[in-house]
C-alpha cells in the first residue's frame, strides 16, 4: 500500500536529489501550466472590465443536434500557442545573432528562478520535505538578487534588435527596474526586521503569531500592521514596476516606441517572452502573499491556538487541519488574486510618463520606505521597552507625523504643479482657446 | 563530506587572477580592462573565502575566539565595496574622456606623458 | 603519490569541479571577446557561476551579496557605459603591423598560473577538510560580526561609497557651458 508521508520520508534520507528534483518540479511544471491560463484569464477579465466579449469563440462544443455549448473561450491559449509556434520564425538581417538567441531566455530565467526561495504551503509535517525548494537563511534577498536580474533580458534584446526603439524600451526597461529595486528592497527590509529572519518560511511563522502582539485569535498578517500596510503598497507598486506592466510598461509603450524591446522578436521567441512575464507576474502575486498575506493560511485566524486551547476534536481542529491541507490552493488563490490585481490596474490606469515614473520612484517610493524603516525600528523598540499597547500609541504618534510630512510634500508638489501648468499654457500660445470636453452621449 | 581539496578553490582562483592579468596588459577597450580588473578582484574574493572556510586566520581578533573565520568574509566585503566605489569613478572618467575626444582607446590616451 | 592520497569524488566535488569549469571559460571568454558586449556577458556568467561556487562553500550570504552586487549592480553599470558609448569591437585593420601581445599573452598568461599554483600547491595540498563550522557564511554570523569588530571599517566603506557616488556624478554630469 502506498503511504505518501512515509515514501517522503524515505526519499528524504536516502534520495535527497531526487527529492530536491521533486520539490522543483512540484512548484515549476503547475505554474508552466498555469502560466496559459493567466493569458486567459486577464483577456476574458480586461474585456469584461472595458465592456467587450473578448476570445470566446475557441473551445466552444458543438452537440449533434446543433446546440453549442460555450466554454468561455478557454481553448484560446492552445490556439495562441499553436499559432506562436507554427508562425514562420524571422530574425533580421542586422541583429546581433548571438545576443539575439540569448536574450529571450535571459528574461525567461528570472521568471522561473524566482521560485527558489518561495513556499507554497506549511513547513511542517510533509509540506516541510515538498517546499519551498531551498529554505535557505537568505530567503528574501535571494528573491531581489533574482528578480534584479530581470535587467539583462530587457537590455540585451533591446540591444541586440539593432533597433532604435527597441534600444530605447531596452534603457527605458533598465533604468525603471534598477530604479524601482532599491525601493522594493526597502520596502522589504522593514519586514525583514520585525521577523528578525530572511528565511521565507520565518516571514510566514511570523505572520502566524498573535495580531500586534495583543489579539490572541486573529493572525499577525503584515498587511494589518500599520508599518506593514505602508510597506505592502510600496511593495505593490515596485512589484507592478519590476514586472514592465501597466501603469508602468513604458518599455513596451505601444503608441510610443512600438512594442519596445521585443519588437523584433517573432513566433516563439515572442511567445518566451510573453510567458516569462506572465510567470513572473503569478510568483510575484506569491511573494506578495507570502510576505504580506500570511502564505498559506486562508484566514487570519489562529486555528492553532484555538484547537489547542479546546480540548478534544472540535471545529477549530477540523478548520485547523482543513487550513494546513489547502495550503497550496491557497497558495494559488492569492497568486491569482495578485494577478487579477495586475489586470485590474491595467484596465484602470494610464501609462506614466517617463518623468513621472522617475519621481514616483525616486522621491516618494523610496524616502517613504527609508521612513517606513525608521518607524519600524522605534515600534520594535517601543514594543520591547513599553509592550505592545506602547508600540500601538507610538505607531499612531508616527501616522500623525506622517500625515504632516505628508501635508507638507503636497504642498510643495502643488506648487510646482501650477508652475508646470503655467509653461504648458505658454507652449498652446497663439491658437484659440482650448474647447471643453464634451461628453459624447451614447445611445 | 565536504572534502573538496582546497587547491581546486585556489586552481579557479589563480587561473581567473592570471586571465584577468594578462586581459588588463593586452585589451586596449578601457572599458575591458576595467572588466579584467574585476575579474582579478574576484579571484581575490574567491581565494579569501576558500581560506576564510578551510584554514582560519591564526589571527584571532579581539572580539573573541570564534569569529576567526569569518575575517576573510569581511575582507570580500570591503572589497566589493571597494569595486563598487571603483566602477562608478572609473566609469564616469571614461565617460568623461568619451565626451572629450569621442573615442575610448587606451594606446591613444597618452596626453599626459611627458 | 598513491592513490590513496588523492581526494576521493564526492558529489560536491563534482559540483565545483563544473562550476569552476564555467568559470574558467567564461574568464577566458572575458578577455577573448573581441566584442565588448559579450565580453562583458561572459564577466557576468562568470560571476554567477562564482556566486554558486560560494553557496557550495556554504557562504551564502556572500554568495547573495556577489549576486546582488556584482551581476545586479556593477555589470548594469558597464552594459549601460557600453550601451551608451556604443563601443564595437577593437579595430584591428587601422594597426597594420601584426600584434604580437594577444600571441605573447597565451603562454605569458599560463606561465603566471603555473608558476603561481607551484609555489602555493606545496604548502596546502593537505589541506581538504574545512575547519569552518557549518552556518559561518549565514546572515546572522555576518551582520553580527559587521556590526561589532568591523564596525569602523564597515563606517569607512559607507564614507568611501558616498564619496564614489558624489566622484561619479561630478565625473558624469554634463558642464553648462556659460
Amino acid at each position: 500500500m502506498l503511504n505518501i508521508p512515509q515514501g517522503i520520508e524515505w526519499l528524504a534520507t536516502n534520495q535527497p536529489a531526487l527529492l530536491a528534483l521533486i520539490r522543483v518540479l512540484l512548484f515549476v511544471l503547475p505554474v508552466l501550466i498555469v502560466v496559459p491560463g493567466c493569458i486567459w484569464w486577464e483577456r476574458r477579465l480586461l474585456s469584461w472590465m472595458q465592456d467587450r466579449i473578448g476570445p470566446n469563440r475557441a473551445g466552444t462544443i458543438t452537440l449533434k443536434n446543433g446546440k453549442k455549448i460555450g466554454t468561455f473561450g478557454l481553448l484560446q491559449p492552445i490556439c495562441d500557442g499553436v499559432k506562436l509556434f507554427f508562425k514562420e520564425d524571422i530574425t533580421p538581417g542586422t541583429v546581433d545573432r548571438l545576443l539575439y538567441f540569448i536574450a529571450p531566455a535571459l528574461a525567461l530565467f528570472p521568471a522561473f528562478a524566482i521560485m527558489g526561495t518561495l513556499p507554497w504551503g506549511p513547513t511542517t509535517g510533509v509540506y516541510g520535505y515538498l517546499t519551498p525548494i531551498w529554505d535557505s537563511e537568505i530567503g528574501i534577498l535571494y528573491m531581489l538578487a533574482i528578480s534584479s536580474l530581470g535587467v539583462y533580458g530587457v537590455v540585451l534584446s533591446g540591444y541586440a534588435s539593432n533597433n532604435k526603439y527597441s534600444l530605447m524600451g531596452g534603457l527605458r526597461g533598465a533604468a525603471q527596474l534598477i530604479s524601482y529595486e532599491l525601493a522594493m528592497a526597502m520596502s522589504l527590509a522593514s519586514v525583514v526586521m520585525v521577523t528578525g529572519s530572511l528565511k521565507m518560511s520565518e516571514i510566514v511563522k511570523a505572520q502566524e503569531a498573535p495580531l500586534w502582539g495583543v489579539a490572541p485569535v486573529i493572525q499577525n498578517w503584515f498587511i494589518f500592521t500599520p508599518f506593514g500596510f505602508i510597506s505592502a503598497i510600496i511593495f505593490l507598486i515596485c512589484m507592478v514596476a519590476e514586472t514592465n506592466r501597466a501603469p508602468f510598461d513604458l518599455p513596451e509603450a505601444e503608441n510610443e516606441i512600438i512594442a519596445g524591446y521585443h519588437t523584433e522578436f517573432s513566433s516563439m521567441k515572442f511567445a518566451v517572452f510573453f510567458m516569462g512575464e506572465y510567470a513572473v507576474m503569478f510568483i510575484f502575486g506569491g511573494v506578495f502573499g507570502t510576505i504580506f498575506l500570511g502564505g498559506h493560511n486562508i484566514l487570519p485566524i489562529r486555528w492553532d491556538a484555538m484547537a489547542a486551547s479546546s480540548p478534544g476534536y472540535g471545529l477549530a481542529h477540523v478548520l485547523r487541519d482543513l487550513n494546513y491541507w489547502l495550503a497550496p490552493l491557497t497558495f494559488l488563490a492569492k497568486c491569482v488574486t495578485g494577478i487579477t490585481f495586475y489586470i485590474w490596474l491595467r484596465a484602470t490606469l494610464p501609462r506614466l510618463r517617463y518623468d513621472q515614473l522617475m519621481a514616483l520612484g525616486w522621491k516618494f517610493l523610496l524616502p517613504a520606505a527609508v521612513a517606513n524603516f525608521i518607524v519600524v525600528a522605534i515600534w520594535i523598540i517601543a514594543q520591547k521597552v513599553y509592550g505592545p499597547y506602547g508600540a500601538i500609541a507610538a505607531s499612531v504618534m508616527a501616522a500623525g507625523i506622517a500625515y504632516l510630512l505628508y501635508n507638507a510634500v503636497r504642498q510643495v508638489m502643488n506648487q510646482r504643479e501650477t508652475s508646470m501648468e503655467k509653461r504648458t499654457i505658454d507652449l498652446v500660445d497663439g491658437t484659440e482657446t482650448v474647447p471643453s470636453v464634451r461628453a459624447v452621449e451614447l445611445v | 563530506m565536504n572534502d573538496v581539496p582546497l587547491l581546486v578553490y585556489l586552481g579557479i582562483g589563480l587561473f581567473m587572477f592570471a586571465t584577468g592579468a594578462v586581459g588588463v596588459v593586452v585589451r586596449r577597450n578601457p572599458v575591458v580592462v576595467f572588466m579584467c580588473i574585476e575579474l582579478m578582484l574576484n579571484a581575490v574574493n574567491l581565494t579569501f573565502l576558500a581560506f576564510a572556510r578551510y584554514a582560519p586566520s591564526p589571527l584571532v581578533p579581539p572580539g573573541g575566539q570564534q569569529h576567526t573565520w569569518m575575517a576573510g568574509q569581511m575582507a570580500v566585503i570591503f572589497v566589493m565595496a571597494v569595486a563598487a566605489a571603483e566602477v562608478a569613478v572609473g566609469l564616469g572618467i571614461i565617460m568623461a574622456i568619451y565626451r572629450l575626444r569621442n573615442k575610448v582607446d587606451l594606446d591613444e590616451m597618452s596626453t599626459m606623458r611627458g | 603519490m598513491n592513490l590513496s592520497q588523492l581526494p576521493n569524488i564526492s558529489p560536491n566535488l563534482i559540483i565545483v569541479g563544473f562550476l569552476g569549469m564555467i568559470a574558467i571559460v567564461t574568464a577566458i571568454g572575458v578577455v577573448a571577446f573581441n566584442n565588448p558586449i559579450r565580453s562583458m556577458l561572459s564577466l557576468v556568467a562568470n560571476f554567477f557561476t562564482l556566486a554558486f561556487i560560494y553557496f557550495s562553500m556554504g557562504a551564502e550570504m556572500m554568495g547573495i551579496t556577489q549576486i546582488i552586487v556584482y551581476t545586479g549592480a556593477i555589470m548594469v553599470l558597464f552594459l549601460f557605459v557600453i550601451m551608451l558609448l556604443n563601443l564595437s569591437a577593437d579595430s584591428v585593420i587601422s594597426t597594420k603591423k601584426l600584434d604580437v601581445k594577444p600571441l605573447l599573452a597565451v603562454p605569458v598568461g599560463l606561465a603566471l598560473f603555473v608558476g603561481l599554483l607551484s609555489q602555493v600547491m606545496m604548502p596546502f595540498a593537505k589541506v581538504t577538510q574545512p575547519t569552518a563550522p557549518s552556518g559561518w557564511g549565514g546572515p546572522q554570523a555576518i551582520g553580527r560580526t559587521l556590526f561589532t569588530e568591523y564596525v569602523w571599517p564597515f563606517e569607512i566603506i559607507s564614507l568611501l561609497l558616498m564619496v564614489g557616488i558624489v566622484g561619479a556624478i561630478l565625473l558624469a554630469r554634463r558642464r553648462v557651458e556659460e
